[in-house]
C-alpha cells in the first residue's frame, strides 16, 4: 500500500464532511421529531447481533448483504445489521411484548456487503417507522401518509406513490397451479417485465386459455388508475386477487381524499421484497430522481419466527440518498470573539450561546473566518455584537 | 408538455437496424447520425432525444437512469445483468446466437477447460450449470484467434453466419442463448413517466408486429 492509497476509503463507503454532516443531522432530528409528534417511539437497536435473530425469515438477499464477525466470547456468528426492520420486529415481539398497536421509529447506520444498486452506498443511514399489531387499512393509511409526510418535511414535492399488493401475484400463481420451479421462472420474468420470454414460458406450460390470459395479463397490469379496473375484470374468478385489488381501490380513495395532488402508479406485478412482504408494497418517487426514495410494505409474518406473530407495516429510507435531492439550508453565520482573558467577555459569550447564537471564541492570534459575520467587541466597558468588516 | 425522454441506442450494426424501426414508430433523428460527430441527437419529437453509445454502456445508462429507454442486444443484458430495468419488447432485429465454439474435432482436455470470451459472466454461468470447471480468459476481440494460438480450448462468442469460425478451422458447439435486440426501460422512469414511455413502447410494438406480419 502506497502512502497515497492509505487514505482512501473502500468502494461504496463514504464519510460526511461538515456541511453534509450538518445537513444529515438536522434532517434526522427534524424527521425523528415528526415521528414523535405522530406518536412513534424511538428505539436504538444494536449495531450487531447474533445472525440467528438478525437474519431469520428474511430470504437470502439480506443474508448475502450482511457482514459477519465471530463473537470472541461465545464463538457464535454475529452479523452487522444490513436492515433495521427485523430488529424493530424483534423488539416489538420480544423486548416490549405489549398488547395492541405499537409504533416504533429509528435512525441508524447499516452496512451492506455489496451495494444494493449500482453506485449506492454500502453504509447508508436507514431511517424508518414501523407499526405493529394492527392489520386494518387504518394502519396502511397511517404508514403511507407518514412516509409521504417525511418526504414533504424533507422538502420534496410532486411525489408519485408506486403501489402494489403481493397477494395478487400469489393468488394468480396458486390458481394456475405452477410448480416451485415454474413459479421461480415466472417470478423472474415478471421482475423484468420481459414480454418475449413470458410468451414462450406460457406456451411451454400448456395451461388452459383463461389461465394463460391471466398469467400474461398480470405482466401488463401497471400504470395509471385503469389498472385496478382491468385487474378486476381479468381475475374475476380468483377471489383472493379480487380482494387485494379492492383493498388497493379503497386505499386510493382514502389517500386521494387526504392528499388530492398525489399521483398514483399501480403495479400489480411489483414483487420487490416478495419473500417477506405479505400484502401491500409501496414506494415513493420524485420526478427528478432515477430511483425510489422511500419504500415499505406489510410483513405480517416476521414476528412469527420470534414466537409471536404480529401484524406489521412500515417504511424506511436512506438519509444519505435523500440528501442529494434536498436543497441545502443557508448556513447560519456566527459571532467571532477575539481572544481575551476577560471574565466579562466569557459571561457575554455564554449569554449569547444560551440565546442560541453560534459564538467562536478566538484563540491567540486567530482571525475571524468565513463562518462568522459578526464580532463581539468591548465598547465603554460593555461587550457588544457588531457586524464584521 | 410531455416529460422529456432519453433513448440510448447501441452503435454499429444494431444502430443501422434500429433507425428504420424507430422511423416506422414515428421517431426520427433531425440529422444523419452516421455522418455526425455529435453524441446527442434531437428528434422530430421535441421531448425525445437520442444518445448513441457502445452496446456495453447502454445497460449502465439505463440502470442508473441517465437514459430512460435503451436498445441493447440480449447478449449485453445477459452479461451485464438486467436488474433495475424492464425488458418489455423484443425488437427482433440484429438476430444472432451466443454460442460456445472450438477447433473442429478436438476433444476437451481433462480437468480445467480454458475459455476465452468477452462474455465472462455468461460463460461462467453456462459452464457452471453443466458442472464444468473452467478457467476464464477475458479478451476484447478476435476470440477465434485464442484456440489457434493455444491460449484457450473453447471460446464463447456471438455467432452470426459462422463463416469466421469455419475460415479458422473452428465449429460452433453449444447454443447458450438466441440473441436479438431488446427494448429496456429504467424501472423508476417507467413509473414516473408511464404514459409517455408506454406510448413509445406501443408504437414500437406495432412497428415490430407489422414487420413480422410482412415476413
Amino acid at each position: 500500500m502506497t502512502l497515497v492509497d492509505r487514505w482512501l476509503l473502500p468502494d461504496g463507503v463514504e464519510e460526511l464532511l461538515p456541511e453534509q454532516a450538518q445537513q444529515v443531522e438536522s434532517l434526522r432530528r427534524k424527521l425523528l421529531d415528526l415521528y414523535q409528534r405522530w406518536g412513534y417511539e424511538l428505539i436504538v437497536p444494536p449495531m450487531l447481533e447474533y445472525t440467528e435473530s438478525l437474519l431469520v425469515g428474511l430470504g437470502s438477499d439480506i443474508d448475502l448483504m450482511t457482514f459477519r464477525v465471530t463473537d470472541q466470547l461465545t464463538g457464535r456468528l454475529m452479523g452487522l445489521r444490513a436492515d433495521i426492520t427485523p430488529q424493530a420486529a424483534r423488539i416489538d415481539a420480544h423486548s416490549l411484548k405489549r398488547e395492541g398497536p405499537v409504533r416504533l421509529c429509528y435512525a441508524g447506520s447499516v452496512l451492506h456487503t455489496r451495494p444494493k444498486k449500482p453506485l449506492a452506498s454500502r453504509s447508508p443511514i436507514q431511517l424508518g417507522a414501523e407499526l405493529y399489531g394492527d392489520n386494518s387499512q387504518a394502519s396502511d393509511l397511517e404508514i403511507i401518509c407518514l412516509m409521504l409526510e417525511t418526504l414533504r418535511v424533507a422538502g420534496l414535492s410532486e411525489l408519485t406513490l408506486d403501489i402494489g399488493h403481493v397477494a395478487v401475484y400469489q393468488a394468480v400463481v396458486d390458481a394456475a397451479g405452477l410448480s416451485d420451479e415454474q413459479e421461480q421462472r415466472y417470478f423472474d420474468i415478471l421482475q423484468r417485465k420481459a414480454v418475449a420470454e413470458l410468451g414462450a414460458f406460457i406456451d411451454e406450460l400448456a395451461v388452459d386459455g383463461e389461465t394463460a390470459k391471466q398469467l400474461s395479463g398480470l405482466n401488463a397490469l401497471h400504470g395509471g388508475d385503469d389498472v385496478l379496473q382491468r385487474g378486476l375484470e381479468l381475475f374475476a374468478n380468483i377471489p383472493a386477487a379480487v380482494d387485494a385489488i379492492h383493498t388497493l381501490q379503497s386505499l386510493q380513495q382514502r389517500l386521494t381524499a387526504r392528499m388530492p395532488s398525489l399521483s398514483f402508479y399501480f403495479d400489480l406485478a411489483e414483487l420487490r421484497g416478495f419473500h417477506y412482504h405479505t400484502g401491500l408494497v409501496f414506494s415513493a418517487l420524485v420526478s427528478e430522481h432515477g430511483q425510489a426514495l422511500a419504500s415499505g410494505g406489510r410483513y405480517d409474518d416476521i414476528g412469527k419466527v420470534f414466537g409471536r406473530a404480529r401484524s406489521a407495516i412500515g417504511f424506511s429510507l436512506d438519509l444519505k440518498a435523500l440528501l442529494s435531492l434536498v436543497a441545502a439550508p443557508a448556513e447560519v453565520k456566527g459571532i467571532f470573539a477575539a481572544h481575551s482573558d476577560s471574565a466579562e467577555q466569557w459571561q457575554a459569550i455564554q449569554q449569547l450561546r444560551d440565546a442560541g447564537e453560534k459564538v467562536v471564541a478566538g484563540l491567540p492570534g486567530q482571525q475571524p473566518g468565513e463562518a462568522c459575520d459578526r464580532q463581539l467587541i468591548e465598547q465603554n466597558g460593555q461587550w457588544q455584537v457588531q457586524p464584521l468588516g | 408538455m410531455d416529460q422529456p425522454i432519453t433513448i440510448a441506442l447501441t452503435k454499429g450494426r444494431i444502430l443501422k437496424e434500429t433507425l428504420p424501426l424507430l422511423a416506422e414508430a414515428g421517431i426520427e433523428p433531425l440529422e444523419d447520425i452516421s455522418s455526425s460527430r455529435k453524441l446527442i441527437f434531437a428528434t422530430n419529437h421535441p421531448h425525445i432525444q437520442l444518445i448513441v453509445i457502445r452496446g456495453t454502456d447502454v445497460p449502465t445508462y439505463v440502470k442508473l437512469g441517465s437514459a430512460d429507454i435503451g436498445i441493447a442486444g440480449k447478449d449485453m443484458l445477459l452479461e451485464l445483468g438486467a436488474e433495475d430495468m424492464y425488458e418489455p419488447l423484443d425488437l427482433n432485429i440484429a438476430r444472432c446466437k451466443l454460442m460456445t465454439a472450438g477447433r473442429v474435432g478436438e476433444p476437451l482436455p481433462q480437468g480445467r477447460v480454458r475459455v476465452a470470451t468477452k462474455f465472462v459472466n455468461v460463460a461462467r454461468r453456462h459452464f457452471a450449470e453443466r458442472g464444468i470447471q473452467v478457467e476464464l480468459i477475458k479478451l476484447y476481440g478476435a476470440m477465434e484467434l485464442a484456440p489457434l494460438m493455444d491460449l484457450a480450448d473453447l471460446i464463447v462468442d456471438i455467432v452470426d453466419t459462422g463463416n469466421t469460425l469455419r475460415a479458422n478451422g473452428m465449429e460452433p458447439l453449444e447454443l447458450i442463448s438466441p440473441v436479438s435486440s431488446r427494448l429496456v426501460v429504467n424501472r423508476a422512469a417507467m413509473k414516473r413517466k408511464h404514459a409517455v414511455i408506454q406510448g413509445i413502447i406501443n408504437d414500437l410494438e406495432k412497428a415490430v408486429s407489422a414487420r413480422a406480419a410482412e415476413a
